[in-house]
C-alpha cells in the first residue's frame, strides 16, 4: 500500500456479555482509499463499525491520522473527520431535507456551511428539489443519498458507510455505488461494510472478508472477488471462476436483500432487529 | 355565579395557565432532549420568587452560597472525568463558564443595593442567579449518567427535587413570600376588571413562546436540540455533543422556571416548598399533550389553569383534587388511543 493510514485498526475487540461479536480483527484504510468489509447478517460488520465510532466500548487499538481515537467522545472523532452513515441512517424525520444538511455542518462556521450546502446540492439534485420536505417523507433511496449528504457535510475524511445498499431498489443501489466511487475522486477515503459483496468489491480498491467476528480473508477486491471461497459464499456462484471483476454497473446482489421499497415508508425505516446486537 | 365572577376566575385561570404553560414547555424540552423527567424545575420557580422577595425585603440573598457548592463539585467531577479518560486533569470551557457567571451574578447580588432599584434590575439579577442552576444540576446530577434508563434519571430528578426543597428550606428560611405587583394599575373593560399583573404574565409568556419557537425553528442550536429529541444517535454522529444539548436544555428550563418565579411571585405566596405542586400542573399540561406535542402541553396547561381557577370557585378544598383527576379521563384516552406517547424503553 502507498497511500498513508488513515484508519488503524488493530486488535479490536467487542464483547457483549460473554461473547464476543468481534474478536482480534485488524483493518487499515488509506487515505482516499475504498475499503470494504464483506461478510453475513451477524458477522460482527456493524458492531465493528460502532467500535470504531465509539458508540461501543472495545478493546485494542484504533488510530484515526496517527491520532489514538480512544480518549474522544462520538462528537470528537466527528470534528476529527471520521463519520459514520448507520444502516439505519439516524435522520431527523420531523426535520426539513435542508435542516438535516445544516445539522450535518454542526461544528463548522455558517459560510462553510452554506457553501457545502450547495456542493451537496450539486452532488444530489434530488435534494436539492426536497429542501424544505421533512425528511421522514423521503423515499428510501433519497433517505440513504440524505444521510450521505448529511454525512459528507461534516467534511469527512474517512466516511464509513453501513449497508448502504439496504433495502433499496438495484436502480437505486446502482446509484449510491456510482457516488461512492464519485466520493473517492473528491478524496474522501471510505470504509464500506455490505452484505452486497458483488457491488461491493466492484467499487473498492481493498477487502476484508468477516466471518464470525474475525477476519477470514483479506485483498486486492478484484482478487478477492475471483477468489472461489469469496465466490460460493458471498457472490452466490457456485464454486465457478468468474473472468475478471464483476461489472459494478450491473450488480446482480443475489444474497442481499432487493425488495423493491414503497414510496415513502421503505423497510429502511427500521433497523432489522437482532442484527449484529445479539447479547 | 355571575358573568363578573366567570370572567375575574377567567382571568385569574389564565395568569396561572399561562405559568403552567411555559412551566409543561420546559419540562416537556428538557424530556424530550434528555429523558429526564425534571421533577426539580419546580424548584427554579419558587428559588426565584423567593429570592427576589428577599431582594425586595433588603434581607441578604445567599443563593450564592448553593451556586458555589455546585460550581464546585462540577469542577471536580471534571477533573475526576478528564483523569479517568486518561487525559490531562483539566477543566470543561463549559463548567469555566458557568462558574464565571455564577461568580458574576453572585457579586451583582451582593454588591447592588438591590431593595432601592426597580423590579426589572431585581428581576434580571434573579433570573440571572437562576439560570446557571439548570446546567449546574445536569452537570452534577444527570451529566455521569446521562445514558442510564430513563427510571433511573427519574429516581435521581426526584433525588435532586428533595435536596433543593431542603436547600431552599435552609436558605430561605420557612416563611412565604410574596413580592411587589410590576405595577398596580387596573383596567376596566366593558364588565371585567383587568390587572395588570394579569396582562405582565400574559404578554411575557406569549413573548417568551414566541422566542421559544423562533429559537427552535430558526437557530442552529434551537435545531440540534430538536435533532436531539428526535434522534440521539443520529445527533451524536453529526458532532452535537449530548453533553451540550443537556446543558443547554436544562439552561432554557432554569430561564424558564425563574421567569415563571417572578412572574408568579406577586400573586401567589411562595413557600420554601411550593415549586413542586406548581411545577406538576404544568406537567399534568405537558401530559395532556402526551410528552410530545408543544402546543398541546401549552393548550393542556391553560386548561389546567382554568380548571384550578373554577374549582376554587366551587369547591376550594378539592381543587388540586380536581385538577389532578383531569388527568385520568387523559390517560384512558391516550392508552386506548395509543397515540402521541413516545415510548422508547
Amino acid at each position: 500500500m502507498t497511500t498513508p493510514l488513515l484508519l488503524e485498526v488493530r486488535g479490536l475487540s467487542v464483547a457483549y456479555g460473554q461473547v464476543e461479536a468481534v474478536s482480534d480483527v485488524s483493518i487499515a484504510v488509506g487515505a482516499g482509499e475504498i475499503v470494504t468489509v464483506i461478510g453475513r447478517n451477524g458477522a460482527g460488520k456493524t458492531t465493528l463499525l460502532s467500535a470504531i465510532m465509539g458508540i461501543l466500548p472495545s478493546r485494542g487499538a484504533v488510530r484515526f491520522a496517527g491520532e489514538a481515537v480512544a480518549p474522544f467522545a462520538i462528537g470528537e472523532r466527528v470534528g476529527r473527520g471520521l463519520c459514520l452513515v448507520p444502516e439505519h441512517r439516524a435522520l431527523f424525520g420531523s426535520m426539513t431535507v435542508a435542516d438535516n444538511l445544516a445539522l450535518g455542518a454542526f461544528r463548522h462556521g455558517a459560510d462553510e456551511r452554506r457553501a457545502s450546502q450547495d456542493e451537496m446540492f450539486a452532488l444530489f439534485p434530488r435534494l436539492a428539489e426536497r429542501r424544505s420536505q421533512l425528511a421522514a417523507t423521503l423515499s428510501g433511496g433519497e433517505r440513504q443519498m440524505l444521510a450521505l449528504a448529511r454525512a459528507l457535510m461534516g467534511r469527512p475524511r474517512l466516511l464509513m458507510l453501513d449497508e448502504p445498499s439496504l433495502g433499496l431498489a438495484p436502480l437505486i443501489v446502482r446509484d449510491v455505488f456510482r457516488i461512492v466511487a464519485e466520493l473517492r475522486e473528491r478524496g474522501v477515503a471510505i470504509l464500506l461494510v455490505e452484505q452486497n459483496a458483488r457491488a461491493a468489491l466492484a467499487v473498492a480498491d481493498r477487502a476484508y472478508v468477516l466471518e464470525l467476528g474475525r477476519v477470514a480473508l483479506e485483498g486486492p477486491a478484484a482478487e478477492l472477488a475471483r477468489d472461489p471461497r469469496v465466490a460460493a459464499s458471498y457472490l452466490g456462484i457456485g464454486g465457478r471462476h468468474r473472468d475478471g471483476p464483476p461489472d459494478a454497473l450491473n450488480p446482480t446482489p443475489r444474497m442481499s436483500y432487493t425488495a423493491s421499497e414503497p414510496p415513502g415508508a421503505g423497510p429502511t425505516a427500521t433497523p432489522r432487529p437482532g442484527e449484529d446486537k445479539r447479547p | 355565579m355571575n358573568l363578573q365572577v366567570a370572567m375575574l376566575l377567567g382571568q385569574s385561570g389564565i395568569t396561572s395557565g399561562a405559568v403552567y404553560a411555559l412551566l409543561a414547555l420546559a419540562i416537556l424540552l428538557v424530556f424530550s432532549v434528555t429523558r429526564i423527567l425534571l421533577i426539580p424545575q419546580g424548584e427554579f420557580v419558587s428559588f426565584a420568587a423567593l429570592t427576589m422577595a428577599a431582594m425586595q425585603e433588603g434581607r441578604p440573598v445567599r443563593l450564592g452560597w448553593l451556586l458555589g457548592a455546585l460550581c464546585l463539585a462540577a469542577v471536580a467531577m471534571d477533573l475526576i472525568a478528564s483523569v479517568r479518560a486518561r487525559r490531562r486533569p483539566a477543566v470543561s470551557r463549559p463548567t469555566l463558564w458557568l462558574c464565571a457567571w455564577a461568580a458574576a451574578a453572585t457579586a451583582l447580588s451582593m454588591l447592588l443595593p438591590l431593595a432601592a432599584l426597580g423590579h426589572a434590575v431585581q428581576a434580571l439579577v434573579t433570573i440571572a442567579l437562576i439560570v446557571p442552576l439548570g446546567p449546574l444540576l445536569y452537570r452534577v446530577c444527570f451529566q455521569p449518567v446521562a445514558a442510564a434508563h430513563a427510571l433511573v434519571l427519574l429516581v435521581i430528578s426526584i433525588a435532586a427535587h428533595v435536596a433543593l426543597v431542603g436547600i431552599a428550606l435552609f436558605i430561605f428560611g420557612p416563611e412565604g413570600a410574596r413580592t411587589e405587583p410590576f405595577s398596580d394599575a387596573v383596567f376596566t373593560v366593558g364588565p371585567a376588571l383587568i390587572q395588570s399583573q394579569t396582562l405582565w404574565v400574559v404578554a411575557v409568556s406569549a413573548l417568551l413562546v414566541g422566542l421559544l419557537y423562533v429559537g427552535f425553528e430558526r437557530h442552529l442550536y434551537g435545531k440540534a436540540l430538536r435533532a436531539t429529541a428526535v434522534d440521539r444517535l443520529g445527533a451524536e454522529l453529526v458532532g452535537i455533543s449530548p453533553d451540550l444539548a443537556g446543558r443547554v436544555s436544562l439552561a432554557v428550563a432554569a430561564f424558564i422556571g425563574a421567569l415563571s418565579g417572578v412572574l408568579i411571585a406577586p400573586i401567589i405566596t411562595i413557600y420554601f416548598d411550593s415549586g413542586f405542586i406548581i411545577s406538576l400542573k404544568g406537567f399534568v399540561g405537558a401530559l395532556i399533550g402526551g410528552l410530545a406535542s408543544y402546543p398541546l402541553a401549552a393548550l393542556g396547561a391553560l386548561v389546567v389553569g382554568q380548571a384550578e381557577s373554577f374549582a376554587t370557585f366551587w369547591a376550594s378544598a378539592y381543587k388540586e383534587v380536581i385538577v389532578f383527576t383531569l388527568l385520568i379521563p387523559v390517560l384512558l384516552w391516550r392508552s386506548l388511543a395509543r397515540t402521541g406517547v413516545e415510548d422508547e424503553e
